[in-house]
């Protein structure tokens, strides 16, 4: 079967929602092509508004819309979404409490090279910081696919990554997600490997190369990073060693956070590999995760590392 | 009612509330106190009984440092009691130094300068799309112009042809460093959102008779947003307060509140009285 990007998996399920859903918005920020939501706008043209490259009104638009009742879905690159429109999201839709879904597409490195302009690298913090606001990463297509169904029926603001790029199967049986409750997607018990977004894909196939080598290592897909589960966190710390993967800055991103709930009993040592405080290279995102250690093999060989010590 | 006796009872209530918390944007608070007077009392459709439903007009004070001047006017209609006025601003209050919708009768808060015209466009847009018949008003400083997301709201509003949306500037002319012309030019304003598909007025912005007639133009005026360039005295009705970009955010005194107090209740009796005649 063709592999799907999540963006693709989010407009099939606003058509499927807005058929009987009127009140239900997309909003782009000449971003339809790229958010791939063109199917969306020329099905539901009444249900489409778009402003032009300006995100700033994209986001307070959506806000004003959603306090009169209606359901927005704002979707525009990442990059911009969590940084021109920061105080959008904080005020009109995080602090005034406005029924807005903000979409960030084309998230992390996923435009390549096209350069940090381009790159959202910092949007768990952006957003998981502003009080009000949730934060997911979803893996693959079942994940958004079950995200997406509970987030259109719900009222309160939230921010979804999703990558550029069609993504590996991490859920072949599919998944059904419990509100904000993380997939253990492998049991293990020496070791947890802790992964959002697109990060879950490879640390599954790092845990199955250690498998392979006699080593039992859990893996978690913690695509919901706010409210983030941390019963399973807590659970996660008790084989001792955990490993956090995410496609994001080391700042204020799932190790961040990670690390931080493990402090509180201070039982587990955690590693956060993710991406380096610095421009990212140019290239494939393929390319760009090996270089920086965000493929399966190296991911294995740090949780080998650290069971030796 | 009398706008324009109320409009002085209500800086009165402004002037308490300042002395009282020592703190407060009086001066902005002075001079849009017949704007929202007006707007609260003979144009908008907002009141307490309806103010839960969607099917009524809508208010944003994008200048949300004047909030002073519009927990007067809403506790006024009713929104809530008077006596909570007393714990603006004080420990755990739920009434902050700018609008917050926790507080009933305000629907967004703001604070930062910028957001109120491009949250109104998407409530005006929301009623179009529903074709309902209600209006979206919000109210913005003139030194909050030079915010540029004003101008993607601006330009918005014009392309969606949004005769529903009436945006009313307070052009006192000063902020805090100075005059407006000094800090960043605000004097052409109207040729700005012209440019940008929107009918404009200009009037005294402190005259409820003028107000009251601009706002029906707006009603009237179809297929382009309405803007109100409302001249304004900041600190209007307090004589050693007018025109003083000093008294943005001063706390008056004991002798100047006295002094404020006086006056501002010589001017409230004065329209009373123009009215009786």
């Amino acid at each position: 079967m063709k592999l799907k990007a999540n963006k693709e998996v989010i407009c099939d399920q606003l058509m499927e929602r807005a058929k009987t859903d009127r009140d239900l918005l997309v909003l782009c920020s000449d971003s339809r092509g790229s958010a791939s939501l063109a199917p969306f706008a020329e099905a539901y043209p009444d249900q489409f508004i778009e402003t032009g490259i300006a995100e700033q009104n994209l986001v307070s638009i959506a806000a004003g819309l959603a306090r009169c009742g209606k359901r927005p879905f704002v979707a525009s690159p990442a990059c911009f979404l969590s940084t021109r429109s920061m105080e959008q999201a904080k005020i009109d839709v995080a602090y005034s409490k406005t029924n807005v879904k903000l979409i960030g597409i084309s998230g992390g490195i996923s435009y390549g090279a096209l350069g940090l302009t381009h790159h959202s690298t910092q949007d768990i913090a952006v957003f998981a910081s502003m009080p009000g606001m949730r934060v997911y990463f979803p893996s693959d297509a079942a994940l958004t696919k079950s995200l997406l169904q509970q987030l259109i029926l719900d009222d309160t603001p939230a921010y979804i990554r999703v990558g550029r790029n069609p993504v590996e199967t991490v859920y072949e049986a599919g998944v059904t997600l419990k509100q904000d409750k993380a997939v253990t997607v492998k049991e293990g018990t020496d070791a947890a490997l802790i992964a959002c977004g697109e990060m879950v894909y490879p640390a599954l196939q790092a845990a199955n190369m250690l498998e392979k080598e006699g080593i039992s290592v859990r893996v978690l897909d913690m695509y919901c990073l706010k409210p983030i589960d941390k019963e399973a966190v807590f659970k996660a710390a008790q084989t001792g060693t955990i490993v956090t993967v995410e496609e994001h800055s080391p700042y204020g991103g799932l190790g961040s956070m990670v690390a931080q709930i493990v402090a509180e009993n201070g039982n587990a040592t955690v590693k956060c590999l993710s991406l380096p405080d610095c421009p990212a290279a140019a290239g494939t995102s393929k390319e760009v995760f090996r270089l920086y250690g965000l493929d399966a093999e190296h991911i294995a060989a740090v949780v080998k590392e650290r069971l030796k010590k | 009612m009398n706008a324009k006796a109320k409009a002085y009872a209500l800086r009165r209530e402004v002037l308490d509330m300042v002395y009282r918390s020592k703190a407060g944007h009086i001066g902005g608070d002075f001079s849009v106190m017949e704007i929202l007077t007006v707007l609260y009392y003979d144009i908008m459709d907002i009141t307490p009984e309806n103010f839960s439903s969607n099917d009524r007009d809508h208010f944003i004070l994008s200048k949300g440092h004047s909030v002073e001047a519009l927990y007067a006017v809403l506790s006024d209609r009713g929104f809530f009691p008077k006596e909570d006025l007393k714990t603006v601003s004080t420990f755990q209050s739920p009434y902050i130094g700018h609008p917050n919708n926790k507080i009933n009768g305000i629907e967004m808060n703001s604070g930062s300068l910028g957001h109120g015209l491009p949250v109104a466009v998407g409530m005006a847009l929301a009623m179009k799309l529903d074709q309902k018949p209600h209006r979206v008003y919000t109210v913005l400083g003139d030194g909050e112009l030079a915010e540029g997301s004003n101008w993607e709201g601006a330009m918005a509003a014009g392309h969606y042809h949004l005769d529903n949306l009436c945006a009313v500037i307070d052009r006192n002319g000063l902020q805090i460093s100075g005059t407006t012309e000094e800090v960043m030019t605000a004097e052409d304003v109207e040729k700005r959102f012209s440019a940008f598909g929107w009918e404009t007025v200009r009037v005294d912005g402190n005259d409820c008779d003028v107000l009251k007639a601009a706002f029906q133009k707006a009603k009237e005026t179809k297929g382009k947003p309405f803007l109100i360039v409302a001249d304004t005295v900041k600190g209007k009705g307090a004589s050693f307060m007018e025109n003083r970009a000093g008294w943005h955010h001063r706390v008056p005194t004991e002798e100047e509140y006295l002094a404020a107090k006086e006056e501002l209740e010589k001017k409230e009796a004065f329209y009373h009285e123009a009215e009786g005649k």
